[in-house]
């Protein structure tokens, strides 16, 4: 693919980061942490929508029930009206149940196209909501249900249990979620990276630009849709199950067709087809309200919630900013943040190549390695591939 | 016997409303490409001046001013944003149709904080009034709605059919770039079809929230939304094929909820999503809905 120095390069380059994440518990207070915590839980949810939307072109905004179906399977299958079983194996079930809803939906997700697919997707949200609404004995109808500690082992993800102290910070329920949450999104991360770049990635991205030239290459395209629909929906299984935890309440009036746009927004926001945009688009989307609600009474022209009167609260603010978002990134930079955070690089590396001494940079420029167009790119791989 | 006329009546008067959103819907579809989701959004517009302006203007006057403003609002949603976005990507009509979502996004949000928690009136002729039509009793809003939706579908299919813009638009459906190599200015046709829809639109916010519906509310968009099924069972590109949607759409949904007693299996109100159902049905069988030619793919 390219040299192997680059490879270590960009592999040291992710230390740092993941260092300073690890670090974060010891720092922050809680609030700080459940923004933290509901970024990584949405994080895994747009990473899944990011192989469906971005890389196969399925428009989907049917994300909101799959999240649903994680979040309530989780706390049917643990709780205690349902089979009460350990957790863990009910966090897995909870997956592997999205994934199967997924499945059920194939035959429409892997026969309808494009944009066609958003609409058919938008009976899903309703049909779920419903469904929610009156399955008193499953979902607790409006009221929905209180949301069952994990336990892994006897280490329970919650305040209750052994009192646990790491370097002199007590470890409540936010800190050993931060650690579950991170874990969680690295395994999506990896995985989603990993499909990307494989041979289903490349297979996505060639649907996606021409359905005619990719069956010809052999890529079967109903096959290939519905295995995107039924992985990026394990995705938002996973993400349901996070966000339920986090949250230790699941209501179904959470699960709207809002939080599906919310989910489409952050892979937009962050760059269609990349698995760091849609990671960054899922910060920037869930961060901002909750980061709006708490310095409301320090942010110009937003009022504190419930001050009424029409005036412009934190969450109408945060919807301005974002839906505002969208469009001025499709008009200016249809990459999103990933493509303005590339292209950045790219002029940082350029300038310090013209200043730098003259036959260290400047000279072998064609290298694999140093190729403005990074072929591990998926976005540029994607423009590769077009006619 | 009452009460099956009871529904089929109240069916085609819900139905005729939706078909006016879908005719909206695949207007745009056709000229564009492109899947308006800010088509709840424009509404919602729509009958939020007719709320706010029937006071001073009267109603007649407030809906004139509504439908205008929309169409209006509509077109230059078009020329000044989904024009300049996606350049010649082949995809450029997908990106317009996520562009619509933020579009859509930002009005709702602005429309909901006006309206608030408010329940608001449009101070349409009709009121709560009833007419006796032999056995069946019906609200004159729904009766209105059938005769003002007929009246304007016809009209627009009239459009359609013997205006040179109607051909413009037929032309440039069918084969953009032979229209556009005839003399068809593409951009106009288009933004001329966006004012349309956004006009009907408005005129359906009218019908979508009087009697028996309370008032304007701020999730009014969101019932606009089930012209969408309606739009898709049609195959989003054939006018008729929309009309029927609608009609298939708002008899299910009527008929639902008046024999709910009898389907309490489904749950209470299951009226209100019973046309995503039907359209999931539906695209089981025929994943390009029920109107489309068979596509061929040409290399």
């Amino acid at each position: 693919m390219s040299d192997p120095r680059s490879v270590l390069r960009r592999r040291a380059a992710l230390l740092p980061p993941v260092l300073l994440l690890c670090a974060l518990p010891f720092y922050l207070d809680a609030f700080w942490l459940r923004i933290g915590l509901f970024s990584m839980a949405a994080a895994v949810g747009a990473v899944g929508l990011g192989l469906l939307s971005g890389t196969a072109g399925q428009l989907s905004l049917g994300h909101a029930f799959f999240l649903a179906v994680g979040a309530y399977g989780y706390v049917w299958l643990a709780g205690e009206p349902g089979p009460g079983l350990p957790p863990a194996v009910a966090a897995v079930l909870a997956v592997l149940l999205a994934g199967a809803a997924g499945g059920l939906f194939s035959p429409v997700a892997g026969r309808v196209k494009g944009i066609y697919l958003g609409v058919a997707t938008l009976a899903l949200v309703f049909l779920g909501h419903h469904v929610l609404l009156t399955a008193d004995s499953v979902t607790g109808g409006f009221n929905g249900r209180s949301v069952p500690p994990l336990e892994v082992g006897g280490f329970a993800f919650a305040d209750s249990g052994p009192e646990l102290t790491v370097l002199g910070v007590p470890f409540g329920a936010e800190e050993r979620l931060w650690y579950l949450g991170l874990a969680l999104f690295a395994l999506t991360w990896f995985t989603a990276r990993g499909l990307l770049r494989g041979r289903p990635g490349r297979a996505l991205a060639a649907l996606s630009d021409s359905e005619t030239a990719a069956s010809v290459m052999g890529v079967h395209v109903a096959r290939y849709r519905s295995a995107a629909f039924v992985v990026s929906s394990m995705y938002a299984g996973l993400a349901g199950v996070l966000l339920a935890l986090s949250f230790r309440r699941v209501v179904p009036d959470y699960f709207s067709l809002a939080l599906s746009v919310d989910y489409l927004a952050m892979i937009v926001i962050g760059g269609l087809g990349s698995v760091a945009g849609a990671s960054a688009g899922a910060v920037f989307v869930t961060a901002l309200p909750l980061l709006m609600t708490r310095y409301a009474d320090q942010l110009p022209l937003v009022a504190t919630p419930g001050s009424g009167g029409g005036a412009i609260g934190p969450t109408e603010a945060s919807r301005y900013l974002y839906g505002a978002a969208i469009v001025v990134i499709l008009l200016r930079a249809p990459d999103g943040l990933h493509g303005l955070a590339r292209r950045a690089g790219a002029r940082l590396r350029r300038r310090r190549r013209a200043t730098g001494p003259p036959g260290t940079g400047a000279a072998p420029i064609p290298a694999a390695g140093t190729d403005p167009t990074d072929p591990t790119d998926p976005a540029a791989r994607a423009k590769e591939h077009t006619p | 016997m009452s009460g099956f006329l009871d529904n089929l009546l109240n069916g085609l008067a819900v139905g005729s409303v939706y078909a006016l959103i879908a005719l909206g819907f695949v207007t745009i579809f056709k000229a564009s490409g492109v899947l308006n989701f800010a088509h709840g959004s424009l509404l919602l517009l729509g009958g939020y001046l007719v709320a706010v302006l029937h006071d001073d203007l009267g109603f007649a006057g407030a809906l004139a001013v509504a439908v205008l403003v929309t169409a209006a609002v509509a077109g230059l949603l078009d020329r000044l944003v989904l024009q300049r976005t996606g350049g010649s990507d082949p995809h450029a009509a997908h990106v317009q149709t996520i562009v619509t979502i933020g579009v859509d996004i930002v009005l709702v949000t602005d429309l909901a904080r006006r309206i608030g928690g408010d329940l608001l009136p449009l101070g349409d002729p009709w009121g709560d009034a009833v007419t006796d039509l032999g056995p069946v009793t019906v609200a004159d809003s729904r009766v209105a709605a059938i005769l003002v939706s007929a009246a304007a579908i016809g009209g627009a299919f009239a459009l359609f059919r013997f205006t040179s813009w109607g051909l413009s638009l037929r032309a440039a459906a069918e084969d953009a770039e032979a229209a556009a190599l005839m003399g068809v200015r593409l951009n106009r046709v288009r933004t001329a079809a966006w004012c349309l829809a956004g006009g009907l639109a408005a005129l359906a916010a009218v019908f979508l929230v009087a009697f028996p519906a309370p008032g304007l509310e701020r999730t009014t968009g969101q019932i606009a939304l089930k012209a969408f099924p309606a739009a898709i069972l049609g195959g989003m590109a054939s006018p008729v094929g929309a009309l029927v949607g609608s009609m298939l759409i708002g008899l299910t949904e009527a008929f639902v909820a008046g024999y709910q007693s009898d389907l309490h299996v489904l749950g209470e109100g299951f009226g209100d999503v019973a046309p995503y159902a039907v359209m999931v049905l539906v695209l089981l069988v025929r994943p390009a809905g029920l109107f489309a030619a068979k596509g061929t793919a040409r290399v």
